[in-house]
């Protein structure tokens, strides 16, 4: 299934993340998805997070379909050339892969093999155009594919917190341009921001689903504000957090992102979950946001 | 300038194995200045080879290993202490010690070269140019797209189609004093009235334009000693 279709049904899409292990006991990681089943629309599988070698998206997006689940598979740039990244393309698509998300990938530097060559042979808008191609039966290179082409629905990525912004929505006109049909969002809790954002966007007219991180504590909220590209957690948000005791800190969390979730609703067209370790709570917050 | 950084003492060592006489040949040019090389760093290669028990043929010091004519003459006068040496320790930068390779190969049939630093890559050439723009020699300049700031260089991923996700603050993801190289090309096409630039698709990159094609490496522009 194409998570397009549901954008298309005028459905409002939520998507999940699964991050495959670093060895080969997958099962449960694939177990943990099982509460989100008609939940989740669809479950991206990430390439190589942050840059930390482990198991692959492609492997782990067959797992889920053989499941029933609806896999997006995540390539980055990261590592491998374009002959291996339109490989990978064209065996996602014989695994009955239907979503493809395109990113350009986190550098090695910042992952558990600094000395890793960096390959980016393409960069993520390349990348589109490349999938885009295969899709009208054509390699990179010009060469024509044998038989029907394959057919995905293409994502990409852009970050409404990004400073300065201008750049990153000229970017993600050209992703567009390349094939791009559908977009995740970096984790978003500034709903002014991302408001003032969808507007600037509105004239591509192609789906766009906010990303959402759920607040483990408030030592996170700072952690991400410092490090990581195109988060701010507003100094509110960290105080609302912080201001409950220990024990009710989950539910507090939780009760963030169901806000933020019911705020964005009517802004986008879906969210897009990040869970990093708290799967078993994303079918409350969905309850809680009244989807 | 190449810019070069001495090897951990250990490396070195290893190297060297169970060699017995070292040929001890250090740089005057651009080694000197990074201390690889020069007199200050050949004699404290001498101490530290006789501590672990090495005997030195020869300490020699020549302006230049790049300079071909000069390195022929000087370890000409040497032929017999390089004969006698099982290999030379070249204390300068992966030029010099391909050139110091070649020329005991034209005098002598050959000999076993170590090179005693690693030439570190800054992006690569700057010529005599003082600051830190670099080229990378890709052999299709972006440089009229991106208003004269390199994106090959200068972004960590060598992007064409800029800036990724991970900035933050205008530094890039690996180092946050690092300037985004995508961040500065926005900035001057601002400036320069050129910021519709960005807004073009720029296909992938041809990375075969960086080798010298056959034709190329027979000119005697390329190799000035090609016979061709």
């Amino acid at each position: 299934m194409k998570v397009t279709s549901r954008f298309e049904q005028g459905k409002f899409v939520i998507t999940c993340e699964v991050g495959p292990p670093k060895g080969v006991e997958i099962k449960k990681i694939l177990d943990e998805l099982e509460p989100l089943r008609g939940k989740s629309d669809a479950f991206n599988v990430t390439d190589l997070q942050s840059s930390v070698m482990r198991v692959g998206s492609l492997a782990t997006c067959r797992l889920l379909k053989d499941r029933d689940l609806e896999p997006i598979m995540q390539l980055t740039c990261r590592d491998r050339n374009r002959l291996s990244l339109q490989s990978d393309v064209l065996s996602a698509a014989v695994l009955g892969i239907q979503n493809l998300l395109c990113l350009t990938g986190d550098h090695p530097k910042l992952g558990d093999h600094p000395a890793a060559m960096p390959v980016f042979d393409l960069d993520s808008v390349q990348l589109l155009s490349a999938v885009k191609s295969l899709m009208n039966g054509k390699d990179m290179a010009g060469n024509d594919l044998e038989g029907h082409p394959p057919q995905f629905a293409l994502g990409a990525v852009v970050n409404p917190g990004a400073d300065p912004l201008e750049p990153q929505i000229i970017k993600m006109a050209k992703k567009v341009e390349a094939g791009a049909e559908f977009f995740q969002t970096q984790a978003v809790y500034e709903v002014d921001k991302f408001a003032d954002f969808m507007k600037k966007v509105k004239y591509l007219n192609v789906p766009v689903m906010a990303g959402i991180v759920f607040l483990k504590s408030p030592a996170m909220a700072k952690f991400m504000n410092e490090n990581v590209a195109g988060i701010h957690v507003p100094d509110e948000i960290i105080n609302e957090l912080a201001a409950v005791p220990k024990e009710k800190r989950v539910e507090k969390s939780l009760e963030i992102s169901a806000r933020l979730i019911k705020q964005m609703k009517d802004l986008c067209q879906g969210i897009h979950i990040m869970s990093l370790g708290w799967e078993r709570h994303i079918a409350t917050v969905l309850q809680m946001a009244g989807l | 300038m190449l810019y070069t950084e001495n090897k951990p003492i250990g490396e070195v060592l290893e190297s060297l194995g169970a060699e017995l006489n070292i040929f001890l040949l250090g740089c005057n040019g651009c080694a000197e200045a990074c201390e690889t090389g020069g007199e200050k760093a050949l004699l404290a290669m001498k101490a530290e080879l006789e501590k672990a028990g090495k005997k030195i043929t020869c300490t020699c010091l020549i302006d230049f290993l790049c300079n071909k004519m000069l390195v022929t003459t000087r370890l000409a006068r040497q032929m017999d202490k390089l004969q006698q040496s099982d290999s030379i320790l070249v204390l300068t930068c992966g030029i010099g010690v391909q050139a110091v390779s070649k020329v005991a190969h034209d005098l002598i049939g050959g000999k076993v070269v170590h090179p005693a630093a690693n030439t570190v890559s800054l992006g690569s050439l700057q010529g005599l140019w003082p600051s830190d723009e670099r080229c990378q020699a890709c052999g299709d300049c972006a440089l009229d797209y991106t208003g004269g700031i390199c994106p090959v260089t200068f972004c960590t991923k060598s992007l064409l189609n800029g800036p990724c996700g991970g900035a933050k603050n205008g530094k890039c993801e690996i180092d946050p004093e690092k300037d985004c190289g995508w961040q500065l090309i926005y900035e001057r096409l601002q400036k320069v009235g050129r910021l519709d630039n960005l807004k073009k698709v720029r296909t992938a990159r041809d990375h075969s334009k960086m080798l010298p094609s056959s034709e190329l490496r027979k000119k005697t522009f390329y190799d000035i000693e090609n016979p061709a």
